[in-house]
């Protein structure tokens, strides 16, 4: 009767659906549970909780907000703090990154050595201890706002943030950026017209003073014809803190500073990798065909590095992005502090929040890894595959 | 967060606890000790002493529904949470009783699956600002930085009070209200605001508790008290009387000392199960309440011992005074 069960492909297929009705299974029983247990406990449930007003002030916003804003407005705040916090991390981590990769490999025995320390101490210490570390460190450091530190009387640092002065785009800004866009236009068409030339001639031509002219002289002729439509608003100090000015919280500071102090560990271990990948017979066959330094760098070494570097390093991306939740501990407004914290306080609806919050990340982690998986696709070996 | 996820979770799945949870007396008799939700720490009403005990006012009352209903005030679980975690640990079984410096307000009280069983203090918010400020008025913190414990009723008074007179203001959030305190500390807001009492109580643990001052101002209204789940009558019930039976002590003057003297008194009979049936109808024994009063003391004994002006804290009755002494404390009759 179950000699079917013998066929080694009809058994492969039914322990699938086996598997998939057992999933199944469960999450309708989770689902209904849930549905059960809030009905019982008459917990209110849904999504209307969105539109009520929030009623709490949030101090880092980049979007208009006032405690009359919704709680998805709130909800919003904090994406935007969350985001912002894991690009200017990634921006820090890879720069970071890439310096201490090559330094490791440097022939200099104090560089090299250096770079492994920081590697072996900053990678083994837990994150969220870092980030503890560097914020309290600040909060003993720093000054109060009546003794700041000041940077030509334009730029305070004290206990309650970094204040730089901010530019007040006018009208008139708007050409100058057209002009940017427009130089950046013309510098391909320069690129492309002088590697054309030296197809055809095999003469090469020096072609930076045309780039830092279309990309740097239009924009900055345009700016001073529309007389400077730029004003900065500096900020002052007024009572008890300075008004007005672009501010970064110690919150903000100290949680870029870990992660991108923690991350930069792993992202040049990987260039490491990616260098030292690379045989060393390519390099000495480069040089001794005539490249240059820098031409072998650029035209034989980091192609193929980069192929090895690229997919851990998406990985430390993503771990960056998702690090950022740790922001809480230190009360900084990102997502997981304001909304799966101050709005789920609020209105009290756990589950709908939770998700919400976690289908965030999980969107955030799926379009980094795109993007990279993306670049990656470009700079792989080509014709290999087709 | 991972303790948020797990409680989450635990919703999702409380299928253990379905028909228990429907009658957390039984649940809690059946397995010989009480959950009790407190605070991760807060001086006077939950918090750890040197001989790592849990004491204060709403740890007293953990101990005595433990005494009611257990007959014993040491059998008690305290379960350490922070403001936002609280809820969804009582929702979804965690805890039997939530007894945590807890606002009641409509929003919590209609929308949460909760219910509040009294008021065991009442309270309202404050500032504490440091002395050499020279501020004397919440009215001259226009422009400040305030520290403010996040997921609590003290954000939106903040916000509300603020928007009445006109403020512009930062806030700095924290999670546990021991980094409140050292936000504070460090200079990181020049003003930390939360329920007045509180402040009282984090005062006293300041480096140096003479560099800071309470502000006279009252922004809020905030009747703290204990938390059920809705749904159970029974132990909603058990809950409120526990906390009027020591009100009602108080009142008659029965104190834990006094509590073994034959009384003449048929109120003081009643509140003691020597005459009438209270704890029947209540589904407990006879001796819940002499449980109570002997074990834990009467409310004055309580407050006394934990927050009164003879403890570092320092606060005086107020309105928590019974109603005949001018406060607004009253039980209704144990009849």
């Amino acid at each position: 009767m179950f000699g079917f069960l013998n066929n080694n492909k009809t058994r492969f297929v039914l322990f699938q659906i086996i598997a998939v009705l057992i999933v199944a299974f469960v999450a309708y029983y989770a689902v209904s549970n849930l549905n059960y247990n809030i009905d019982r406990l008459g917990i209110r449930s849904g999504f209307g909780f969105l539109d009520i007003r929030a009623g709490f002030d949030i101090a880092e916003h980049l979007i208009a907000y006032t405690a009359d804003s919704s709680n998805l407005d709130a909800f919003y705040v904090g994406l935007i703090n969350t985001i912002t916090v894991s690009i200017i991390g990634i921006i820090f981590a890879s720069v970071l990154g890439i310096i201490i990769g090559i330094a490791r490999l440097s022939s200099n025995y104090l560089v090299s050595k250096l770079a492994e320390i920081y590697v072996e101490i900053f990678r083994n210490i837990p994150i969220l201890l870092q980030i503890l570390f560097w914020y309290n460190l600040m909060l003993i450091s720093l000054p109060s706002p009546r003794n700041s530190f000041e940077f030509f009387n334009v730029v305070f640092f004290n206990l309650r943030g970094v204040y730089f002065p901010k530019p007040i785009l006018e009208s008139g800004f708007y050409w100058v950026m057209v002009a940017f866009l427009l130089g950046v236009f013309i510098s391909f068409f320069i690129k492309w017209f002088f590697n054309k030339k030296h197809d055809s001639t095999g003469i090469k031509q020096r072609t930076w003073d045309y780039h830092l002219l279309s990309l740097l002289g239009l924009p900055l002729g345009v700016y001073f014809i529309f007389g400077s439509p730029v004003y900065f608003d500096y900020p002052n100090l007024q009572g008890f803190n300075f008004r007005g000015g672009l501010f970064f919280s110690p919150e903000f500071l100290a949680l870029v500073l870990a992660l991108s102090i923690y991350t930069a560990t792993y992202i040049s271990e990987a260039i490491r990798a990616g260098i030292e990948s690379v045989d060393k017979g390519q390099k000495e066959a480069a040089l001794a065909m005539g490249l240059t330094q820098a031409q072998t760098l650029k035209f034989v070494l980091l192609p193929q590095a980069l192929r090895v570097a690229i997919p851990p390093i998406i990985n430390q991306y993503l771990n960056l992005t998702k690090n950022s939740s740790l922001a809480a501990a230190i009360g900084y407004a990102d997502l997981v502090g304001v909304f799966s914290g101050t709005v789920l306080n609020q209105v009290g609806q756990a589950i709908e929040i939770i998700l919400m919050t976690m289908a965030v990340y999980l969107t955030l982690s799926l379009l980094i890894s795109l993007g990279l998986n993306l670049f990656n696709y470009k700079i792989r070996i080509k014709g290999l595959n087709q | 967060m991972s303790k948020l996820l797990k409680l989450s979770i635990a919703l999702l799945l409380a299928i253990g606890n379905l028909s228990v949870q429907a009658d957390t007396l039984s649940n809690v008799q059946a397995k010989g000790s009480l959950n009790c939700g407190v605070t991760t720490g807060l001086a006077g009403f939950s918090a750890v002493d040197k001989h790592h005990k849990w004491v204060g006012l709403d740890v007293d009352l953990c101990r005595a529904v433990a005494a009611a209903t257990l007959g014993d005030s040491e059998k008690v679980k305290y379960i350490p949470l922070t403001a936002k975690e609280r809820f969804i640990a009582l929702q979804s079984g965690e805890i039997d009783v939530l007894s945590r410096v807890t606002t009641w307000t409509l929003t919590r009280d209609a929308s949460l699956g909760l219910n509040f069983a009294g008021v065991n203090y009442y309270d309202g918010q404050g500032f504490m600002v440091k002395k050499d400020l020279g501020i004397k008025d919440a009215s001259e913190l226009d422009g400040a930085t305030f520290c403010v414990n996040k997921g609590t009723t003290t954000e939106l008074n903040l916000a509300d009070y603020a928007q009445e007179q006109g403020f512009r203001y930062n806030t700095s959030m924290t999670d546990t209200i021991a980094q409140t305190k050292s936000n504070f500390e460090a200079g990181r807001c020049d003003a930390l605001t939360t329920d007045q009492s509180r402040l009282y109580a984090l005062k006293t643990t300041l480096k140096d508790p003479s560099s800071a001052i309470v502000l006279p101002n009252v922004i809020s209204k905030e009747p703290l008290g204990p938390v059920v789940r809705q749904g159970d009558d029974k132990w909603f019930n058990v809950v409120r009387w526990t906390l009027n039976a020591m009100i009602t002590a108080e009142e008659l003057g029965v104190t834990s000392a006094t509590v073994d003297k034959p009384s003449n008194n048929s109120e003081v009979n009643r509140l003691l199960g020597n005459a009438g049936t209270m704890g029947e109808y209540l589904g407990l024994d006879k001796k819940w309440s002499y449980n109570i009063i002997k074990q834990v003391g009467n409310y004055s004994e309580s407050f006394e011992r934990n927050i009164g002006v003879n403890t570092p804290i320092n606060i005086t009755r107020g309105l928590n005074a019974l109603w005949k002494d001018g406060g607004i404390l009253y039980s209704p009759p144990f009849r």
